[in-house]
């Protein structure tokens, strides 16, 4: 589909930003359903895919797509793009509300950190983020199969109360004390744990 | 405030980023994540890891009624959920839990206090209160307890713990904790114990110590 996104303020400070990021900015700083249509385009079958593989059939894991996306357009102002790319950001609104659908409890969630709220982070910081995030990706992409299905399985929720308790359910090392370093050193492991290259 | 040094440990934190932690532990990470700017940046990359098996794990392709639905609904009314605030020691996810009001205390004896925030077969979750040289309670577990310190502190065989840090033991862990002088040691408490007393047990009967 065609759509335009609202013009920028000041279009320098977002360059090197992803077309996901620019999108979600404009539906937070100017409510843009031309944006928000963008997003859901990009990311409710990616929802419902991964909404499927934990096991939910499709027409209940359509219901979930549409909570989500709902929480997206409405919380909009609680996206930072100096802490949080799209995708992981998306990531935990799913989990949250599928927790709330299968166990019918609310998920214990911690404060929100409102440093900077509304205001734009310093635009390194949001391409430094988003250069490591898609790494991350990429480093993903290159494990062995088995591996990758073993971080799958986690981030799917997937993992048993002995694995958990055990901690052998990741192979991840402890996570420095910003993001970025986190980033870094999560893109580490995933690289320590590939054999094949 | 001194700093933390006991803190959420990697595979926890995934599995709380993923919800897969059963409910009373979850919200001592949640807790904890509210009072530990280090734990929040791992929770977050955790977040970006999660956020990147969303986008490389496959597409299903969504019915064209769901994105009309949705665009339809952007602009409906929506009623606004609550949101608890950090009152006094008790960071947000705990005042969620108390649904905004201040504990409700029941002694234990010796100037010890809990309150049960949430109990069922899986585990439970409760606050506790501790004059300084008293033993933190046993609250009997099997498997994994988790006490996270909101105020004061204590300290026992394998260290000393203040405020904001999570202590993990398991049951092979033969420990006694002791709040250590100055303000009463508060903790949030989480384990796999089950509450001793099922809910067909008449209230009368219940003992006042659920622990």
């Amino acid at each position: 589909m065609t759509y335009v996104t609202s013009p920028d303020p000041d279009p320098a400070d977002t360059a090197g930003f992803s077309q996901e990021t620019l999108w979600m900015l404009a539906v937070r700083d100017q409510r843009d359903k031309a944006a928000f249509s963008a997003l859901f385009d990009h990311f409710a079958p990616r929802l419902k895919g991964f909404i499927m593989r934990s096991g939910m059939g499709g027409g209940q894991a359509e219901e979930v797509v549409q909570e989500v996306m709902l929480t997206v357009w409405r919380k909009a102002d609680l996206f930072d793009p100096g802490r949080a790319q799209v995708s992981g950001w998306i990531y935990q609104i799913a989990r949250n509300r599928q927790i709330d659908v299968i166990r019918k409890e609310n998920r214990p969630v911690p404060e929100e950190l409102y440093e900077d709220q509304g205001s734009m982070p310093d635009a390194s910081q949001v391409v430094g983020l988003e250069q490591e995030a898609n790494e991350l990706r990429q480093a993903l992409g290159r494990l062995k199969p088995d591996q990758r299905e073993m971080i799958e399985k986690a981030y799917l929720g997937e993992l048993t109360h002995q694995e958990i308790k055990s901690q052998t359910g990741l192979p991840l090392g402890t996570i420095k004390s910003r993001i970025r370093l986190g980033l870094e050193r999560l893109r580490h492991e995933l690289k320590d744990m590939r054999t094949d290259d | 405030m001194t700093e933390i040094t006991h803190h959420i440990p990697d595979a926890l934190m995934a599995a709380y980023t993923a919800g897969s932690l059963p409910e009373p532990y979850a919200l001592v990470v949640a807790t904890h994540v509210s009072m530990c700017l280090e734990c929040h940046a791992s929770y977050e990359a955790h977040q970006a890891l999660g956020g990147a098996v969303l986008e490389t794990s496959g597409e299903a392709a969504v019915s064209e009624a769901l994105k009309s639905d949705v665009l339809a609904l952007l602009d409906a009314p929506v009623a606004s959920e609550p949101v608890y605030k950090r009152t006094g020691v008790y960071p947000g996810p705990i005042m969620t839990a108390l649904k905004g009001r201040a504990p409700k205390w029941k002694s234990l004896g010796l100037g010890v206090r809990q309150c049960i925030l949430s109990g069922n077969a899986e585990g439970s979750v409760r606050l506790l209160y501790i004059p300084p040289g008293q033993a933190v309670p046993d609250h009997g577990h099997n498997g994994l307890e988790m006490t996270l310190v909101l105020q004061g502190s204590f300290s026992d065989e394998t260290g000393w713990f203040g405020v904001g840090d999570v202590e993990l033991a398991d049951q092979d862990l033969e420990h006694t904790p002791i709040a250590d002088a100055g303000p009463p040691c508060i903790c949030l408490a989480a384990t796999d114990a089950p509450l001793r007393f099922n809910s067909f047990v008449p209230r009368l009967l219940q003992p006042i110590f659920r622990i």
